[in-house]
């Protein structure tokens, strides 16, 4: 019975090994990595306990990234929640031409980031793009969309949203189809209108597949980066770099590689803090609602 | 304190990275006898047959041990050359171009990786270090030399002995040295210089309405105090009809995209007094930054006041934004490299032979770091902004064929046709090529052509020039500074301010990398500047 359980353990092995070889040595890796001055002019790696870690208290652009990532992660989220909620709502229910619908709203999706951003990029065009010939036909004045600071954060808040609110309309679609009849039979026959259905029963019905969608999007935005290259390159100034953007910069472009190391993992580490957080609350959250 | 086990993780890391790049270690190239030439002495050579892109011009081959007659008569089959370049077009078109062309010739198989310009750096540097020859023939920035320096070999005596080398201008000559040591291979000679419309500026119309309303002459700016008055004064307004509102500067500004040159053009006649020796960007006693004094400061408060003059987006016009925005007819006046100047005179431009080239603005006193006063005197200090160069890897097993390659791509054909592609980056090198009658060849007008070569020939004979930093990490002070210059555009930092961080930046930098290294380094460009 024991070689049995032993022989069967193998099978972990491959598995295992590949953990340590991509996740768990690099790890280590970048751990030392953070406490050296290595960098491309000085490529040893040479033990400067927490310097880097020191300087980084003090990097005002670093902490002013992550501040900013806080509030395009956060505003961007729920806008792409309420949103996709809506469109996965409209669907769910048998409307005319759903499958076209359904196809068409993933579109954005399915297109490569960087793609997406240079296409909004013309769009964005301050003397070129449609959005400021609109705004000229209406009479408005033109913004300067990726040259201001305002505007420029507010054109990478568009982009994220009408990329990744496909994702979330595709698992709360998903989360809408998987649920049981029962309790809206039950609210038909109470009487209940549409509003109240929806409060009362889709909602927080909804509530454990609202929490994943959340998180998910939270992690994958908390890596914006790409479009962040294509449509601003963090400017005007540093006023649109998000932490994987300035991580980018300070780890690939300039090569001090060690200063990144600790950016990293203090990010990784704030990351996982935070959304562990933000799970537990809307968790919380939800499931009081549910139970009102 | 040194750790070797690290030395060996980093050439693991390097041969992985090497791995997936298909590299083919270093197997030593083998000479073979020479085989007859493929081409007669003097040969018409055209780029025609490589596709409908290329002009039909035809210049005749220059005999000498570069030219297609001479090295048609290598035979290098059965051996491979590989390369790292920059992204198609600037610079990587004509390496692919004449990477095949060698093929052809002979018989060698040519490998040429393009990589954008945020990659290039570390995609050479990184198997450098760790002494892999990934690549045995690299094209990179010219400043970039003291970083890599240490890993080149040097040029070879038979190739420094060419009528074609021996006829690159002092300027490149100097850029190509390092320690004593010709490590890098001319192929481009890149500068900074003023560049407006002269339908515009010389029209007398336009004339007249400027001295109504400044009472002042209009002409091409002697000073970047004139430049902002020209380029305010003519912004927003169609000025040559066609419907479109003109604007009077465009210049690179966006962060990453070399706009730590475009500030070093605007700051070179304030802090580059004739008077001072010793250098601009440190104080060569100490190796404290300079780039907070007065003289970066004003630079940088022009730098901001000519934001109102810009096209729309200006505040984030990249070089190809800057190039086309002048050579495109939309703005009046710019300042970079030649790029927007040949983009303006090709064949299908509307403002072809309505330019002229001129020195960069200089100014009417400038910084005496000495004194710690402003000095009244008309000043102007041309800079010599890096420009493409090439080199071969120490660790390469076929320098033979690689400096074959150089010699090629280099030769007097092909420069005298890359010269006239605007999209490939390669500009004036050679004393021959300060010819105007090259130029009006290829249509351009007298003056146009005149303008030209007076303005980079005159270059060449200032003594009162600024060069690049060319030390090592010259991409970590540089990026250190274009975030400064980024801050203070963008309003989120007075000019004093942004230069402040930026040069405790360069201190960290300088204490990172080690004093007296960087100080050994920037002697070498001190040299250059003082002309010694």
């Amino acid at each position: 019975m024991y070689g049995l359980r032993r022989h069967k353990s193998m099978f972990l092995l491959p598995g295992l090994l590949t953990l340590l070889l991509i996740i768990i040595f690099p790890l280590l890796f970048t751990i030392r990595v953070s406490f050296s001055g290595w960098n491309v002019s000085s490529p040893q790696m040479d033990f400067i306990a927490g310097a880097n870690y020191a300087t980084m208290l003090h990097d005002s652009r670093f902490w002013s990234s992550i501040m900013r990532l806080i509030l395009l992660a956060g505003g961007t989220v729920l806008i792409q929640y309420v949103i996709g909620f809506g469109m996965a709502l409209l669907v769910w229910r048998d409307v005319r031409g759903r499958r076209f619908w359904r196809v068409l709203f993933l579109v954005p999706m399915m297109t490569t980031p960087v793609v997406m951003a240079a296409i909004w990029q013309m769009i964005f065009h301050e003397s070129l793009g449609p959005l400021n010939d609109l705004l000229g036909m209406l009479g408005l004045t033109k913004v300067a969309w990726l040259t201001e600071s305002g505007p420029a954060l507010v054109a990478l808040m568009t982009v994220e949203v009408w990329q990744w609110t496909p994702f979330m309309f595709l698992l709360l679609l998903a989360g809408l189809l998987s649920l049981p009849k029962e309790p809206f039979m039950a609210a038909a026959i109470d009487g209940a209108d549409v509003w109240r259905t929806f409060w009362k029963v889709t909602f927080p019905l909804m509530a454990p597949v609202s929490v994943a969608a959340v998180i998910i999007r939270l992690i994958e935005a908390s890596k914006l980066s790409d479009s962040v290259y294509v449509l601003t390159s963090g400017g005007p100034g540093s006023s649109t770099e998000t932490p994987g953007y300035y991580l980018y910069i300070q780890g690939l472009r300039d090569q001090q590689t060690g200063y990144s190391g600790a950016m990293s993992l203090t990010y990784l580490v704030l990351m996982i803090v935070t959304l562990t957080v933000v799970a537990a609350l809307l968790t919380r959250a939800l499931k009081l609602k549910g139970h009102s | 304190m040194r750790n070797n086990s690290y030395k060996g993780m980093i050439a693991a890391a390097a041969v992985v990275a090497l791995t997936a790049t298909g590299c083919t270690g270093q197997d030593k190239a083998e000479s073979k006898p020479d085989k007859p030439a493929l081409f007669k002495q003097g040969s018409e050579i055209s780029y025609r047959k490589y596709g409908e892109d290329y002009p039909a011009t035809k210049v005749k081959d220059v005999p000498g041990s570069c030219s297609y007659e001479s090295i048609s008569r290598k035979d290098y089959s059965g051996q491979t050359l590989k390369i790292i370049s920059h992204a198609v077009p600037v610079i990587g078109e004509p390496t692919k171009l004449h990477a095949r062309q060698f093929e052809e010739i002979t018989g060698a198989k040519v490998e040429v990786v393009n990589v954008p310009f945020g990659e290039l750096h570390q995609k050479i540097l990184t198997p450098l270090q760790a002494n892999q020859p990934a690549y045995d023939v690299m094209f990179y920035p010219s400043l970039w030399i003291g970083d890599m320096a240490p890993y080149l070999a040097p040029v070879p005596q038979e190739y420094l002995d060419t009528p074609g080398m021996k006829d690159v201008t002092k300027a490149y000559m100097d850029v190509a040295t390092w320690n004593g040591q010709v490590v890098q291979y001319p192929v481009d000679g890149d500068r900074h210089y003023l560049k407006v419309r002269t339908d515009v500026l010389k029209d007398p119309k336009q004339q007249a309405a400027y001295k109504a309303a400044t009472g002042k002459d209009l002409r091409t700016p002697k000073t970047w105090a004139e430049y902002q008055e020209v380029a305010k004064f003519f912004s927003g307004k169609d000025v040559d009809g066609d419907g479109k509102p003109n604007f009077g500067s465009a210049e690179v500004t966006k962060r990453d995209d070399l706009t730590f040159s475009a500030f070093i053009s605007r700051a070179a006649p304030y802090v580059k007094n004739p008077d001072v020796k010793g250098g601009v960007f440190f104080d060569l006693d100490t190796m404290k930054p300079l780039i907070n004094t007065p003289g970066f400061v004003r630079a940088l408060d022009d730098m901001v006041k000519a934001k109102s003059t810009w096209a729309p987006g200006g505040a984030n016009f990249g070089l190809g934004d800057e190039i086309f925005s002048f050579g495109g007819g939309q703005t009046l006046m710019s300042y970079s490299w030649d790029d927007a100047f040949i983009q303006a005179q090709q064949p299908d431009s509307r403002i072809r032979n309505k330019i002229e080239a001129a020195a960069l603005p200089g100014s009417t006193e400038v910084y005496n770091r000495t004194t710690k006063a402003w000095d009244k005197k008309p000043n102007q200090a041309p800079y010599f902004t890096w420009g493409w160069t090439s080199a071969v890897s120490k660790a390469s097993g076929h320098q033979k064929m690689a400096f074959d390659y150089l010699c090629f791509f280099s030769n007097e054909a092909n420069t005298a046709l890359d010269l006239t592609i605007g999209r490939f980056g390669v500009n004036p090198y050679r004393n021959a090529h300060f010819d105007a009658a090259f130029w009006e060849k290829q249509g351009w007008d007298k003056d146009v052509a005149k303008s030209y070569v007076q303005t980079l020939s005159g270059m060449e004979k200032s003594t009162n020039r600024v060069f690049d930093l060319r030390v090592p990490g010259v991409n970590q002070y540089m990026s250190a500074l274009a975030n400064g210059v980024a801050a203070a555009l963008a309003g989120q930092k007075t000019p004093q301010q942004a230069l402040d961080e930026a040069a405790r930046e360069w201190a960290k930098i300088t204490e990172q990398i080690g004093k007296d290294t960087v100080h050994d380094a920037y002697r070498n460009v001190v040299a250059l500047e003082d002309y010694r």
